[in-house]
């Protein structure tokens, strides 16, 4: 805190009068500019290129691209499964990616996919700082891609300055519709896409077409429809400065030795313009490698100036990086001047110029919490795998009937009633052989009619189903045993196949009378 | 430690005390730049909200506005305001009653189509039945055969493979529509066992010589002597209804006396109050309060809960 405000009062304000465009340059969103009071200034931000903003496009393809095709993309599961590789089936109940299928009771593995997730995020974070906001967040990915609407079609940031505060011309007037429609467009395709997860892809996009899709098919189109164009179009930063927790849960995450993008102070400052440093140096003044050319504020997505220090408003998406090694090439000073440094190595840095090792400059994967993360990520990814490997595909369960417990039969003997629900987690029909262990002189069937009784029931179930049946267990006077539970065993053998589940059970019987 | 702290922010202080004009003029009142709020040396800022912020507010105000007028709102003396959809609670749970209705109606109509046999043939048919019965059954039955249709005295145990008229879906669905013994149905199955005792037919010792007889039947602990004198009685007066070996009738709702299952109690006492007074329990013609097709699901409920035959 003590170093953000020391940047605060640092800060020469007065050097950017002598800029041209010293007016427009401003970070809006910097400390000592930021009045809520008013309306959210527009940020116009320039185009860059470099490393960073290479590494952007390609996250923003690699995303866009598979959110967009995912849900088209096919997997045979034979005929009586859904073929799309990723599909919430939420009225049968099914998860499906590619060739795994999730059952309801199998719901731990989303739980284990969230808590995989949890620890990415925390190793993510703790080393390399907010890599998610700049360049995975999809508020960031949509608002660089509105953004690169915006340019293609009004130009760089100063001629969108110049479109924004012309007079309303048919040139404007075009500009601006056309503008809205790809944005709008965008969003309807991005709602659309998002609801073709949850049913057949082609199947739901002519019914869209045709007018027959459920209403909350339309709806959830409109809702994403209208949260894109607004958070992606208009919105945009101000999601991640007020609406969005995860910078403030970050701050927690994050130490001295996360990656942060910093500006090298003690290398940049005094900061002057190339004209100046020259006559400084000819007075044998003291001069910064920093040349004042607000290229890092003019390209910042979020409005701030990062030479102000860390801020809540960084989502360290590196564009000023780019922006500040270009200007560095053309004036034939090192790059580095801004770039991705931890705040310990900044620290130092800042007193020390040309610190190394020794002065307590430190890699930033220094702390034990990193790898600690990283191995219970991947223990659980192991276990994980290993469990999606291994697990079975058929369950038996069965519910005792709890009223009654156990009826009294005209011979004296005794019979259990239980709901018994057999699960083929497979694509195809399985015959099974069920029949009980632990129990003597005992009957065992699905119909109570005395010519069906047998020991055993064979069931088919059919594929991908839960086959729910009622099963009567009957045991004879002269067996009945002696405590008033006795446990047993139902035991369910697949026929032609390998797998076998087995369900523990209680045989109740009344009170034993003279 | 708490010193450290502390100078940190004497620090801040002198550094606020330090900045250039322009910002002290935004920084010039105390209150302004913090709320006054203070926590381990941590100082809230007073920052107004953003202005578009502001606009979802009144947005929620309007919306309010617009959902008073449309929904059911303002409490009245006698009444409430309803609203310009006239949407309510009552008329969505009707209306979600009637949708399901019109769901069900195919297999209503099929139901009444169908007789007892198709209907237990046919899977999905007999799971719609089955699962009517169930709360056709909840409604109208509990009150004497209880929640789990295991009866109690008196009323039988619809689980068990015992029946006194017959546990075939005919002779079940006949019960339920006719009753027993219930006099305002023509064709109500009837029987009347006589009381004994009441009606003077037979005397204190004779009773208590059959109740040691018919208890031989099932092996339960008799008076060997007093069951031989019992026997004569029982193929005088018993027999004609409960047959010679007590295996009963169901024809004549006569009951089997030779088995586990007792409706009313199996000891000496009872038995010779039963045989005393005769018992003669009464159940409603469901026909004239129930519509056939629920009659026809409540035997298909009774049958599947484990003793139809």
């Amino acid at each position: 805190m003590a170093n953000l405000i020391n940047n605060i009062a640092k800060t020469p304000n007065n050097n950017a009068a002598n800029h041209p465009l010293a007016d427009d340059v401003k970070a809006v969103n910097g400390h000592h500019n930021r009045d809520l009071f008013e309306a959210k200034k527009k940020i116009y931000p320039q185009r860059t290129s470099g490393n960073f903003r290479n590494f952007k496009w390609v996250s923003m393809i690699i995303l866009l691209g598979f959110y967009y095709i995912g849900p088209w993309l096919r997997w045979d599961r034979g005929p009586t499964s859904p073929d799309q590789a990723i599909l919430i089936d939420f009225a049968h109940s099914r998860f499906y990616f590619f060739f795994i299928e999730i059952w309801p009771q199998e719901l731990y593995y989303i739980a284990g996919l969230l808590i995989l997730s949890a620890f990415a995020l925390f190793l993510v974070t703790a080393s390399v700082g907010r890599a998610w906001c700049g360049y995975a967040c999809p508020q960031t990915v949509w608002v660089d891609l509105f953004i690169w609407v915006e340019r293609l079609l009004e130009g760089d940031r100063n001629a969108r300055m110049r479109v924004d505060n012309s007079k309303w011309t048919l040139r404007k007037f075009i500009l601006r519709f056309a503008k809205h429609s790809i944005w709008l467009t965008i969003a309807v395709l991005t709602g659309g896409a998002w609801i073709f997860y949850f049913v057949d892809a082609p199947t739901l996009f002519w019914q869209l077409l045709s007018f027959d899709a459920p209403f909350v098919a339309y709806g959830t189109i409109l809702f994403f429809t209208l949260a894109t164009y607004f958070f992606g179009g208009h919105l945009r930063e101000q999601v991640c400065i007020y609406m969005c927790p995860w910078p403030r849960i970050q701050a927690v995450m994050m130490d001295v030795d996360s990656l942060v993008v910093t500006y090298h102070e003690g290398r940049g400052e005094p900061r002057m313009s190339v004209k100046k440093a020259i006559k400084a140096q000819a007075a044998n003044q003291p001069t910064g490698d920093c040349v004042d050319c607000n290229m890092c504020v003019v390209v910042c997505p979020m409005g701030i100036d990062i030479r102000d220090g860390i801020q809540l408003e960084c989502i360290t998406c590196g564009l000023c990086i780019d922006a500040c090694n270009d200007v560095m090439d053309k004036v034939g000073k090192p790059r580095g001047l801004i770039a991705y440094d931890t705040i310990n190595n900044e620290q130092i840095r800042k007193e020390k110029p040309n610190a190394t090792q020794n002065d307590g400059i430190r890699w930033p994967w220094h702390n034990v919490r990193n790898y600690v993360y990283l191995g219970l990520f991947l223990a659980v990814g192991f276990i994980m795998l290993y469990s999606l490997a291994t697990r079975a595909r058929f369950s038996i369960s069965a519910l005792h009937d709890r009223n009654p417990l156990y009826v009294q039969l005209s011979n004296g003997a005794i019979r259990n009633n239980f709901e018994i629900k057999l699960l083929n987690m497979q694509g195809k029909a399985r015959r099974f052989v069920l029949y009980t262990q632990g129990l003597k002189n005992v009957t065992f069937s699905t119909s109570t009619l005395k010519d069906n009784f047998s020991e055993v029931v064979f069931v088919t179930i059919e594929p991908d189903r839960v086959k729910s049946i009622r099963a009567f267990v009957t045991v004879q006077k002269n067996s009945l045993p002696d405590d008033r539970q006795q446990d047993f065993k139902i035991i369910a053998q697949e026929i032609n196949g390998p797998e076998q589940d087995i369900y523990a059970a209680k045989f109740h019987t009344p009170k034993k009378t003279k | 430690m708490s010193n450290k702290k502390t100078d940190k922010y004497k620090q801040q202080e002198t550094i606020l005390d330090e900045l250039p004009e322009h910002e002290k003029s935004r920084m010039d009142a105390e209150d302004y730049a913090t709320t006054g709020h203070e926590w381990d040396g941590i100082r809230e800022f007073d920052k107004p909200i953003p202005r578009w912020w502001l606009w979802s507010y009144y947005l929620s105000i309007i919306w309010a506005i617009g959902y008073v007028i449309a929904y059911p709102a303002i409490p009245l003396i006698n009444d409430y305001s309803k609203g310009l959809l006239g949407w309510s609670s009552r008329g969505a749970v009707s209306e979600e009653i009637s949708i399901a209705k019109l769901a069900q109606a195919k297999y209503v109509d099929a139901l009444k189509a169908a007789s007892l046999g198709d209907i237990s043939a046919n899977e999905q048919l007999m799971t719609f039945a089955v699962e009517g019965g169930k709360s056709a059954f909840a409604v109208n039955c509990v009150q004497c055969h209880g929640s789990g249709a295991t009866g109690s005295k008196g009323y039988p145990n619809l689980n068990d493979d015992e029946w006194l008229w017959g546990g075939k879906l005919e002779d079940i669905y006949t019960s339920i529509a006719h009753g027993i013994r219930y006099d305002e149905n023509e064709d109500t199955r009837y029987s009347e066992m006589p009381a004994f005792l009441q009606d003077e037919i037979l005397e204190k010792q004779d009773i208590l010589n059959v109740a040691n007889f018919v208890r031989s039947f099932s092996n339960l602990d008799h008076d060997a002597n007093l069951a031989l004198q019992g026997a004569v009685i029982y193929a005088e007066n018993c027999a004609s209804c409960h047959g010679d070996n007590g295996k009963g009738d169901q024809e004549q709702g006569a009951p089997n006396l030779t088995d586990a299952v007792w409706l009313y109690g199996s000891d000496q006492a009872t038995l010779v109050k039963t045989i005393s007074n005769s018992r003669r329990g009464v159940m409603p013609a469901w026909s004239h309060h129930l519509d056939d097709t629920v009659i026809k699901q409540l035997t298909l409920f009774i049958h599947s809960r484990g003793g139809g035959q």
